[in-house]
């Protein structure tokens, strides 16, 4: 299979103007693979989120160019953007942030149901397909406040999955987690990535998640010192 | 329930904190019904003075107004000399030429109820000794009746009577009262020319009006013609009713061409009454819509506490795809869920306020309380209740939308 570009970083360069001018990322450029299971490591205070955020889409304040899929992101319109995050990406956070309000089932359904590609039916299936695939079914009509930590984030990971999007995001998406939980997230990127051909980037301070990745991006003072290839 | 998802999420949210919604809806709902309540009052209440008005007078009258006499030669230039110095009122009399025909051209207009002829008389009222001067208006009581609804204001005898006795009159209370006489008793009269007539009294009235009491008669109008010493064409005044008092002005300008003379509706003739119902809406009014506005701040809080906690949903929604726009346009529906709601219950006890209202007894020629239901005000509430509640969500819904997710999820 010819390998496909997913996501691409050219000569992106972000600055901080509080409290003073700071040089949070400088001139990154790398490609991702589809399929990849990459993640991005460094120390506290590297520009490993900053630059997470950049190519979520939802940081817009940067120099240089991001592409997704061949289409250029930079200086699109936030609506657009809006609309691209729906479409192409899925986000899992260190702190699940769920909907408290709604059931788990909802909760997946939600982005999908913003997408208004199919109808609510088979949204809904959809859905409990995902669920059941995160192995926690059972939880499906829970409210989202009422599950444990763990099942947060698998539910979490199962509403970035709903709309079958180009890439997952992910922010410390163990950070929160025990070892055993941290390992069935694992499985489930492996899973993901190995399967159904998911492209995934995790940012992470693990270094035993991260070494269990395909590939590993690290970085220290914004610059990226091992590109993992 | 497959709702739309902006308003699922909005509704969900408006549910899931009842309490909050419903202090919310209860500010609308209080601030509607006042509102309705108050509005609804003046509407009933000008209502009844209206009526009580039109007791007396008609929508529009038609009448020859009095000319002054124009300087002769006209004042052109400066050193011109005016002839007549002392302008004095020209008329030679008061009577409409041809008043049939009139009355026929007015009875032809579109939404004209009633029209009726009337002869003006100025005479005085002779018991014995005693006298009172007064009014007595020629009328033919069948149409008179269908104007002013004469034969409520009777306290005893019968219009109809009226027209089978050539000599009848019908007397206000106060000056059988003060003349002592009683139904079916004689009473002399003198017009203001000095014609004498033997009057037979075949009814008593009594309005709102002591002043009116005390001075008005009704007769037929070939008795006012005698009294007079005119013919029968000799017609005074020409009284119109149309569908919507309110819309007299209109009207007045169109009979004045129409007929040559002058036209005057009920409003331009009764300037102090308008004055004061313009008076009474503008107090009420802005009485209603201060407490509107308190209740508007209310929601505001609201929605505005509400997005304040809610800013990591926001995050997460504009993160997997809301646009800045289907956040506000969530907070504006649960902003406008709240004033549905509170307007709702708002029309609801607007009602029982009213309905219990109507029912207290003030006595008087008022009688039973004047309040109604009023479709219109009721309209209003409803409109104004959605348009504050729309108001009052926009702003802090504007706020939600351009809430940056990454301040949120770095902190």
């Amino acid at each position: 299979m010819k390998k496909q570009i997913i996501l691409k970083v050219s000569d992106i360069t972000k600055y901080y103007y509080e409290p003073v001018k700071f040089k949070a990322l400088d001139n990154l450029s790398f490609e991702i693979i589809r399929g990849e299971f990459l993640t991005i490591t460094g120390k506290s205070g590297c520009g490993k989120t900053t630059l997470m955020y950049i190519l979520s889409t939802m940081d817009t304040d940067y120099e240089g160019e991001l592409y997704i899929a061949g289409e250029k992101i930079t200086n699109q319109k936030q609506d657009k953007l809006a609309a691209i995050r729906n479409k192409n990406i899925g986000f899992v956070f260190q702190f699940h942030y769920l909907l408290p309000e709604f059931s788990c089932l909802k909760n997946v359904m939600i982005p999908a149901l913003k997408l208004n590609k199919y109808s609510y039916d088979e949204v809904e299936h959809q859905a409990y397909q995902k669920l059941e695939l995160l192995g926690i079914k059972e939880q499906a009509l829970k409210p989202a406040s009422k599950i444990s930590g763990g099942q947060q984030q698998r539910v979490a990971i199962a509403r970035a999955l709903i709309n079958e999007p180009k890439i997952i995001m992910c922010d410390e998406p163990t950070g929160n987690l025990d070892s055993k939980n941290s390992d069935i997230v694992l499985d489930i990127f492996h899973q993901l990535s190995t399967e159904f051909g998911q492209t995934i980037i995790t940012v992470t301070h693990d270094l035993d998640f991260a070494g269990k990745s395909n590939r590993n991006i690290e970085m220290a003072d914004g610059i990226i010192i091992n590109h993992g290839l | 329930m497959k709702l739309k998802v902006n308003s699922d999420i909005a509704l969900t949210h408006v549910l899931t904190r009842k309490k909050q919604t419903l202090i919310a809806s209860l500010g609308v709902t209080v601030g509607i019904s006042i509102f309705i309540f108050m509005i609804s009052l003046v509407v009933g209440f000008n209502r009844n003075s209206d009526a009580g008005i039109f007791k007396s007078i008609p929508h529009i009258r038609i009448y020859r107004e009095d000319e002054i006499s124009r300087p002769l030669p006209a004042k052109k230039e400066s050193d011109y000399l005016s002839v007549i110095v002392n302008p004095k009122i020209s008329n030679l009399s008061d009577n409409l030429i041809n008043p049939m025909k009139l009355i026929a051209d007015l009875k032809r207009q579109d939404d004209v109820v009633t029209v009726t002829q009337q002869v003006s008389v100025n005479l005085f009222y002779n018991n014995g000794k005693s006298q009172l001067n007064g009014i007595a208006s020629g009328i033919n009581i069948v149409e008179a009746n269908a104007m002013f609804d004469i034969e409520s204001t009777l306290l005893a005898g019968d219009i109809q009577k009226l027209l089978n006795t050539p000599n009848g009159i019908i007397i206000g209370v106060g000056i059988a009262e003060k003349l002592n006489i009683q139904l079916d008793d004689n009473i002399s009269v003198i017009s203001s020319i000095g014609v004498v007539k033997i009057m037979k009294v075949v009814g008593v009235f009594k309005t709102s009006n002591k002043g009116i009491d005390l001075s008005k008669s009704y007769i037929n109008t070939a008795m006012a013609q005698q009294l007079l010493r005119k013919s029968s064409s000799y017609v005074t005044d020409i009284y119109v009713n149309i569908k919507e008092p309110d819309k007299a002005p209109l009207y007045s300008s169109d009979f004045s061409i129409l007929t040559g003379y002058k036209a005057e509706d009920w409003q331009a003739a009764n300037e102090s009454i308008m004055a004061s119902k313009k008076t009474r809406q503008v107090m009420m009014g802005s009485i209603a819509l201060a407490i509107l506005l308190v209740a508007t701040f209310g929601i505001y809080n609201i929605i505005n506490m509400t997005i304040k906690e809610k800013l990591n949903d926001i995050a997460i929604l504009k993160a997997t795809g809301f646009s800045g726009k289907d956040v506000m346009n969530i907070f504006i529906k649960e902003s406008l869920i709240m004033g549905f709601i509170g307007t709702g219950f708002g029309l609801l006890m607007a009602t029982i306020l009213i309905k219990m209202l109507s029912g207290v007894y003030i006595g008087g020629d008022i009688g039973y309380f004047p309040i109604g239901y009023e479709l219109n005000v009721y309209l209003a509430g409803i409109f104004i209740g959605m348009f504050l509640t729309f108001s009052a969500g926009f702003i802090p819904a504007r706020n939600a939308a351009k809430v940056d997710p990454i301040e949120i999820f770095k902190r």
